[in-house]
């Protein structure tokens, strides 16, 4: 019996020396500031921080630990600090209320930053009045997962993006709700990542803004009522599924702008209120496809610049104009869609129009070279000729046509 | 009452009035008699105001009428052609002029008329459904009604059927008897016999004679107007 | 001359086109505003009525009116009546017609479905746009003795200002391709009461960032406190303009 009691204590203390250990922080507890507790731990271990206000000027993260926060404490940055630093792999925060961040445009100022590390998991946190909310430099496999930011600063200066990524590469952000910022989420050479989830709105500039970030797939995602809209550059392979554009109402709004993109794909997506659905700008080999586009001022804007884009299986619904374009010679797809302003007629009974439909106006085209001709927006002689155009095309792109419209609108 | 002075206008180059010269006086019948175009119509637009001459002037009791506007209270006129606004109703037409004449003065209204062509009943209809006669029944009421000193009728027994044209023609004779001023224009020379004082003959825009039908009868040997005026005519 | 209006108001409410118009008018506002849904869109498709219908029919009905009452024109005119109170009850009296006619047809159906801002402004632009064209008639019909050519006067003017006045400003647009013209069409659009209503109704609505930059140089203008004022003293002169010069005509005028 004394043997097996030995034996059982020696486990115990193996084990015990084994598994990481867990520290508490709070009030009534061993250590009173998360200062105090990461100097006392080591790689493995987690730190358990109870509720309450922890003001700590700027906490650096440099062990591989889990920061987890227990009924939201919050950590206030008082205006003038980054609040939380990352300089270790492998680190976790989860469940915080991260408030008042120190605001820099010199330093780029963050709630929480990562410096150059890989696997860091940033989730359930509550950004509130943060310059940049996450902000991921040189990171590698991080997930930014159910964060919610908001940010009140009032002019475009005075505030950062809410996730902000600078060459970074198979990122996870999911499920954030971001708004207030200055862009929502922000990319610049990120690579490889999926952005899931996420709902950005009433952010001041864009929703989303990324260039230079190739592969990237941005699934089932909501952007709403953005200073800006959507704004997308210099990239190739991006995919875009099932996401929505909406509301991005403005004199310079999009629904998304598209510059240099090729080889993408943008699937399945909602498009619906915005004064531009798609702008596109030197764009190339991008298939889109059952996407709705509906109440926008312009359904597309597809510069003369763009090539090989093939546009079909979209509804376009009371749109103010369907399409627009700056040149003659357009070099596009834009079979098998449906058009509500299609006037044609379907003899055979196969679902498509026997005529082709036009989706340029003739005034779309007007506007387009010469934009002061917005003073006659919908006038009586403006009706008149795209009336007498769409009998007798003279002006509007030759090959510019639907050959096939759909006479009923698909279900998206 | 009424002088002309050497009014004279032209219509492009139709010289509707030339240099015409009249005077015309109290309890005098005058009858304007002329051929078509000759300017009958144009001088008594002249005298109402609607025309303005180019040269010349009319004087109303003395006072020269270019500007003046009040001095049409005193004269009743019935137009040629009788229109009225079609969705009025014969009462409105009386009760918006008796608005328009009266100036809170309460003038007594002369209704002889109204009630001897019995437009009393006719008073709710409407002017669009009225016939012509109908209509210068109500256009000859409304001259008389204001008791004005100075009537100026133009064919006012055109479109009048025999009853309501004696009718007129008798109350012409009383009005005159009263001592007003009647100017009459009218193609229908033979009922003017028992009517008029005073011929003024007009043509292409001149003012031929202006003489009493007693002169007029003597000059010409002829008792009746109409074969007077065609002895003039022919003269001519 | 409150005793003319009177009459003659009611004379032209019971005229069969008058009446026609406004149930026209009416069935029109109220299928727009049953069928549509969305009631901004039903406003964009009034507004095709307010800026076409309306002055259409308020210019051409006007000079036939004023041309139907030449006899009983005359017969004003040989009352003690001035003719510059004549004509200006006439003028009265089809203005406050139209405009009722418009009011009942289009007005109450805004303010029933959509009694904002903008449906608010475009009654108040019916209303304006009505006066103006009977005044534009007036001018019409005062020009010319034959009624045939007054009336294709007035179909002329409608024309003009609702089609080839904007015909005018594309052709100038072009020709100055290469100059900055924005400031340049807030003046011109000034010469074009129709246009300057549409304007003004479009900025209005939110589909004025489809305007781009011409639409903030119109916003900046309109929407300022002056540039209200001085919208509103165009278009008052566009009612007193014709009037006035229709006035000076029918005085001299030879009836």
């Amino acid at each position: 019996m004394k043997t097996f009691l030995f034996i059982v204590a020696c486990l115990l203390t193996i084990s015990f020396k084994c598994s990481a250990k867990t520290v508490r922080v709070g009030h009534y507890q061993t250590y009173h500031s998360i200062h105090e507790a990461l100097a006392a731990v080591e790689n493995g271990d987690s730190i358990w921080v109870d509720g309450g206000v922890y003001r700590e000027k700027n906490i650096v993260i440099n062990k591989s630990i889990t920061l987890i926060g227990r009924d939201y404490p919050v950590l206030d940055g008082e205006h003038s600090y980054q609040i939380v630093s990352i300089r270790a792999d492998y680190v976790t925060i989860r469940g915080f209320r991260l408030i008042n961040s120190g605001v820099s445009s010199l330093d780029d100022i963050a709630a929480i930053k990562i410096y150059e590390r890989r696997n860091v998991t940033v989730a359930d946190n509550i950004f509130e009045n943060t310059f940049f909310g996450i902000y991921s430099q040189s990171g590698l496999q991080c997930t930014f997962e159910n964060n919610k930011l908001t940010a009140s600063a009032k002019t475009e200066q005075q505030s950062g993006n809410g996730i902000h990524c600078w060459k970074s590469d198979s990122m996870k952000i999911i499920g954030n709700t971001i708004s207030g910022h200055r862009d929502g989420i922000y990319f610049e050479f990120v690579t490889n990542s999926v952005i899931w989830r996420n709902m950005c709105y009433n952010n001041m500039r864009y929703g989303l803004h990324f260039m230079f970030s190739h592969n990237d797939s941005y699934i089932s995602n909501i952007f709403k009522q953005n200073g800006a809209g959507v704004s997308v550059m210099f990239t190739h392979g991006v995919r875009m599924f099932n996401n929505y554009f909406e509301d991005n109402w403005g004199d310079a709004a999009y629904g998304i702008f598209l510059k240099e993109i090729t080889d993408s794909y943008i699937i399945g997506n909602k498009f619906i209120g915005n004064t531009s659905g798609i702008y596109m700008e030197g764009t190339n080999r991008v298939l889109v496809e059952k996407n709705q586009f509906q109440n926008n001022g312009w359904g597309m804007k597809i510069q003369a610049s763009c090539v090989d884009n093939t546009i079909t299986l979209n509804n376009f619904l009371s749109n103010t104009f369907d399409v627009a374009t700056n040149g003659t010679l357009v070099e596009n797809n834009f079979n098998h869609n449906y058009w509500d302003k299609y006037e044609g007629y379907d003899l055979n009974k196969d679902n498509t129009g026997d005529v082709p439909y036009r989706p340029v106006s003739l005034y779309s085209m007007i506007i387009e070279q010469n934009p002061a001709a917005m003073m006659l927006f919908r006038s009586f002689m403006t009706s008149l000729l795209d009336k007498s155009e769409k009998i007798f095309p003279t002006l509007t792109p030759e090959n510019l046509k639907d050959n096939y419209p759909l006479m009923k609108p698909l279900h998206l | 009452m009424i002088i002309a002075n050497n009014v004279s206008k032209k219509f492009g180059k139709l010289k509707a009035l030339n240099n015409i010269s009249v005077t015309c006086n109290k309890g005098e019948c005058i009858a304007l008699i002329g051929p078509n175009g000759s300017g009958k119509t144009t001088f008594i637009k002249s005298i109402l105001g609607m025309v303005v001459p180019d040269s010349g002037f009319i004087t109303f009791n003395g006072k020269n009428i270019v500007h003046d506007w009040l001095y049409r209270q005193y004269i009743g006129y019935m137009p040629q052609i009788g229109r009225y606004p079609d969705n009025m109703t014969i009462g409105q037409i009386f009760k918006m002029m008796k608005d328009i004449r009266d100036r809170g003065k309460n003038i007594p209204t002369d209704e002889d008329l109204i009630e001897a062509f019995g437009l009393n009943e006719l008073l709710r209809k409407r002017m669009s459904t009225l016939s012509g006669g109908t209509r210068q029944k109500v256009s000859a009421s409304l001259a008389f009604l204001f008791n004005p000193v100075v009537l100026i009728l133009d064919e006012p027994t055109a479109g009048l059927d025999p009853l309501a044209s004696e009718l007129l023609k008798k109350k012409i004779i009383d009005e005159k008897l009263n001592g007003k001023l009647v100017l009459i224009t009218s193609h229908v020379l033979s009922e003017l016999d028992d009517l008029i004082t005073q011929v003024i003959y007009m043509q292409d825009g001149n003012l031929m004679f202006h003489k009493s039908l007693e002169d007029l009868r003597r000059d010409t040997g002829e008792q009746k107007l109409s074969k007077a005026i065609a002895s003039v005519m022919q003269k001519n | 001359m409150k005793k003319i209006i009177k009459y003659v108001i009611a004379d032209i409410l019971r005229n069969k086109i008058v009446l026609a118009y406004t149930g026209f008018l009416l069935v029109i506002s109220l299928s727009i505003f049953n069928l549509e849904d969305n009631t901004s869109k039903g406003l964009l498709s009034l507004l095709n009525t307010v800026l076409i219908i309306v002055p259409l029919v308020c210019i051409i009905f006007s000079t036939i009116y004023v041309y139907n009452s030449s006899e009983f024109i005359e017969l004003l005119v040989s009352q003690p009546l001035k003719r510059k109170n004549i004509w200006i009850s006439l003028f009265s009296s089809l203005a406050g017609a139209m405009s009722l006619a418009f009011f009942v047809g289009t007005g109450v159906p805004i303010l029933l479905y959509i009694p904002t801002d903008t449906g608010l402004l475009m009654l108040a632009m019916g209303l304006v746009l009505s006066i103006i064209f009977v005044a534009i008639a007036m001018l019409a019909a005062v020009a010319t003795r034959d009624k045939a050519k007054g009336i294709g006067i007035a179909i002329l003017l409608w024309l003009y200002f609702s089609l080839l006045f904007d015909g005018l400003v594309l052709f100038l647009l072009f020709q100055f391709e290469d100059y900055p013209m924005e400031k340049i069409m807030v003046v011109i659009s000034a010469f074009n009461p129709i246009d300057l209503s549409r304007i003004l109704i479009l900025l209005k609505m939110d589909i004025s960032a489809l305007m781009g930059y011409t639409g903030a140089i119109f916003r900046d203008f309109f929407g300022s406190q002056s540039g209200l004022i001085i919208v509103s003293a165009v278009l008052f002169l566009w009612i007193i303009v014709p009037v006035w010069l229709s006035l000076r005509n029918f005085n001299r005028k030879d009836l």
